[in-house]
């Protein structure tokens, strides 16, 4: 943007500066050990600055009160008591500074990341913390491509959006029993993988799509392709996209005389989204990854601990804190806090964790994650239900 | 049909809209032969401050009639931006009548890009909801939807643009606006005071802008800084397409293009089995545009091409 040879300059000698501190504090490495106790330190990055700061300071904390139990509870690796660390560093959500600080925690030598955020700054940051052998394990990133590198050091606790995309299509062939299905993306990355997920998973059940629209990421007159659409009499439109285009799509949609249902993914499942389309939001069903809060398994006892201490949660703690857990137990698992050692065991790991079980399939994705469904209802976003990622299982709720 | 019904009261509304806006950029280019590009930022301003005013209103708890309380938002809105396009005439293009066009054009780009950022700071990058205060009313015309919005747009369009070729071909101030267009100098010492007659014009534009602003936010049922710019340059393809300079082409422009976006989005996926998208549509405008001039650079209605230049 401004001046790149510049920037350039500016990174390297950061990272240069970053390397010889380092250097210089080499005593301090993961295997540390100071009398009969070993520090082992956990990277956590997420944006702790900027318009995200309130979400990246709850993954912090979430951490933090992992690594605080695990302290407390006493782990013992290799014979050594365990004292484990949490290195907090911010990536202001921007995707050139989260490999500088991914540089940075690569070169104090920590034993394992989490993090980052957003998918933006996780896919990026990823690859350095592949070439250094240590483990990631991000609470809250969906894209698909950040488990489709094929690095094997890159988990996530939160389902991704190919599961998501697939939860949403069979919810809406078999629970809202829609056989004819128009699906609308807004050619972004986010919005047109959702889509083509859904499409796929639609066509699967044993759904009809009978139209494939597009618009922008900017539009707002969506008629033309609304009434192109009635004219193929759908059940319901689905919308790969976010709440500024779906907000206004969901009033046309009305205003056409469309009795067709309308459901989203999580760009839609927003409280802006319910602001933007006023009373037309009602009866409007939306995705959002993960479990509320209250049926989460430990959901209850984690909301006490956290506010005791830190007060609301916002989104993605309980992620953040279970990812903390993951690593610990299979650190225990391999007795040993070394990357190559426990990196091996991450895969096998099986855990009851706050936000539901933990296992990872052959990608780093988390297995049968949860997609939670909801539907608006008096104005407010009503929990419909909770899918298993497999989509075999289903909680009900309410 | 009923789907190519609807198609063409999607078209025509939005064709209404794109018009009342290419009004403004036509008619500053007959007279000034500047194209004004501020002018979409002044139709953002008219729905900003329409949506403003109503807030305030709603916001003191008030149980009055929301068409009144959207009629005073809309006068609100006609007031301010009649002054914002009197005030831009004075301060950006006035003291560079005399400039070369370039330095116009760039002129008017900046102040574009100043409303826009204006508008940002005052009203933030958030969106910005119309709220609910006019009651829809749907009627069904075999098997096409026609709202009661919708037929206020296109009538309301029709009357001023109907109003506004009265007051050019009628009336005193008209001839004197057609003497400006026609020769500056000669219509001043035929005692003609053209700096009134410029600025009535800009006044007039904006006047148009604030009203198609507003019908545009109560229309999406949404207004954001943003949205003065797309629609400025849908309406300066639209004065393009029907001849700028003339007020007769700018409502055919605005009505086609409304219309070539609306069935152009709505059936290509199906002629082109599927190789090209609905996501198109914006492209549609400016493919327009290149054809024109191309084929025929002085519009469909076009005038005085070859004298000036």
């Amino acid at each position: 943007m401004n001046g790149p040879p510049l920037t350039k300059w500016t990174v390297w000698l950061f990272v240069l500066t970053l390397a010889l501190t380092a250097c210089s504090k080499k005593e301090e490495t993961t295997t540390g050990t100071t009398g009969g106790e070993m520090t082992v330190k956990i990277g956590q990055v997420s944006p702790l600055t900027g318009p995200q700061a309130h979400l990246g300071k709850d993954n912090d904390n979430g951490a933090r009160l992992a690594i605080d139990e695990n302290n407390a509870s006493g782990v013992t690796l290799g014979g050594k008591k365990v004292k484990f660390m949490l290195v907090s560093e911010d990536d202001i959500a921007d995707p050139r500074t989260a490999t500088v600080v991914a540089q940075k925690l690569v070169d104090q030598r920590v034993a394992g990341v989490i993090g980052h955020l957003n998918s933006g700054t996780s896919i990026p940051a990823s690859k350095i913390y592949f070439d250094a052998g240590i483990p990631q394990i991000s609470p809250s990133a969906t894209a698909i491509a950040y488990t489709a590198q094929g690095y094997k050091t890159a988990f996530r606790v939160m389902t991704n959006d190919r599961q998501q995309g697939k939860v949403l299509g069979e919810y809406a062939v078999k629970k809202m029993k829609a056989k004819r299905v128009a699906i609308i993306d807004d050619r972004t990355a986010y919005g047109q993988g959702l889509a083509d997920e859904v499409d796929k998973a639609v066509k699967a059940s044993g759904g009809e799509v009978i139209a494939r629209e597009f618009t922008t990421d900017r539009s707002t007159d969506f008629l033309a392709i609304l009434t192109s659409i009635k004219g193929k009499k759908p059940d319901l439109v689905f919308y790969g996209g976010m709440d500024a285009q779906g907000a206004p799509m969901v009033k046309q949609l009305q205003s056409l005389g469309l009795k067709a249902k309308f459901l989203g993914g999580d760009g839609v499942q927003t409280a802006e989204f319910l602001k933007l389309a006023g009373s037309n939001s009602e009866g409007v069903t939306a995705s959002s990854p993960g479990l509320p809060i209250d049926s989460m398994p430990g959901g209850k006892e984690f909301r006490k601990k956290f506010t005791d201490r830190f007060g609301t949660i916002q989104t993605y703690a309980p992620y953040a804190y279970d990812a903390v857990n993951v690593m610990v137990e299979a650190m225990k698992k391999a007795d040993s806090a070394e990357p190559s050692r426990y990196l091996a065991e991450l895969p096998r790991v099986q855990r009851a964790g706050v936000t539901g079980n933990i296992s990872f399939d052959g990608k780093g994705d988390i297995r049968g994650g949860a997609i939670t469904l909801y539907q608006v209802k008096g104005g407010k976003w009503e929990v419909l239900e909770t899918v298993m990622g497999g989509g075999a299982t289903a909680m009900e709720k309410n | 049909m009923d789907i190519f019904t609807q198609q063409l009261i999607n078209g025509l509304v939005l064709g209404s809209i794109y018009a009342l806006v290419a009004l403004g950029y036509t008619m500053v280019y007959g007279i000034l032969e500047l194209i004004n590009f501020a002018h979409g930022e002044v139709t953002m301003f008219g729905a900003m401050i329409c949506l403003a005013v109503i807030g305030a209103i709603t916001a003191t708890g008030t149980d009055a009639n929301g068409l009144l309380i959207v009629a005073l938002g809309l006068s609100a809105a006609i007031s301010v931006c009649t002054v914002l396009g009197f005030l831009i005439e004075r301060v950006a293009y006035r003291p560079l009548r005399r400039a070369p066009r370039l330095a116009a054009l760039i002129t008017a780009i900046g102040m574009s890009i100043v409303l826009q950022n204006a508008a940002m700071l005052i009203w933030g990058k958030q969106y910005i909801t119309f709220p609910p205060l006019l009651p829809l009313v749907r009627y069904d015309i075999g098997g096409a939807v026609i709202t009661n919005l919708q037929i206020f747009i296109i009538l309301l369009s029709c009357l001023l643009m109907a109003g506004l070729l009265v007051l050019i071909r009628k009336t005193r101030l008209g001839r004197a606006m057609r003497a400006t267009a026609q020769a500056q100098d000669i219509a001043g010492l035929m005692g003609i005071n053209v700096n009134t007659i410029i600025s009535v014009t800009f006044v007039i534009g904006a006047a148009l802008a604030a009203v198609a602003g507003v019908m545009v936010s109560a229309y999406y049922g949404l207004a954001h800084y943003f949205m003065g710019f797309m629609l400025g340059l849908k309406a300066f393809t639209a004065a393009v397409l029907g001849g700028i300079g003339n007020i007769a082409g700018a409502m055919l422009g605005g009505l086609l293009l409304g219309l070539i976006e609306s069935f152009g989005a709505g059936y290509i996926g199906t002629l082109t089995g599927g190789f090209l998208g609905s996501h198109y549509q914006d492209v549609f405008a400016f493919f327009v545009l290149i054809l024109v001039l191309v084929i025929r650079p002085s519009g469909l209605l076009g005038e005085r091409v070859v004298e000036r230049a």
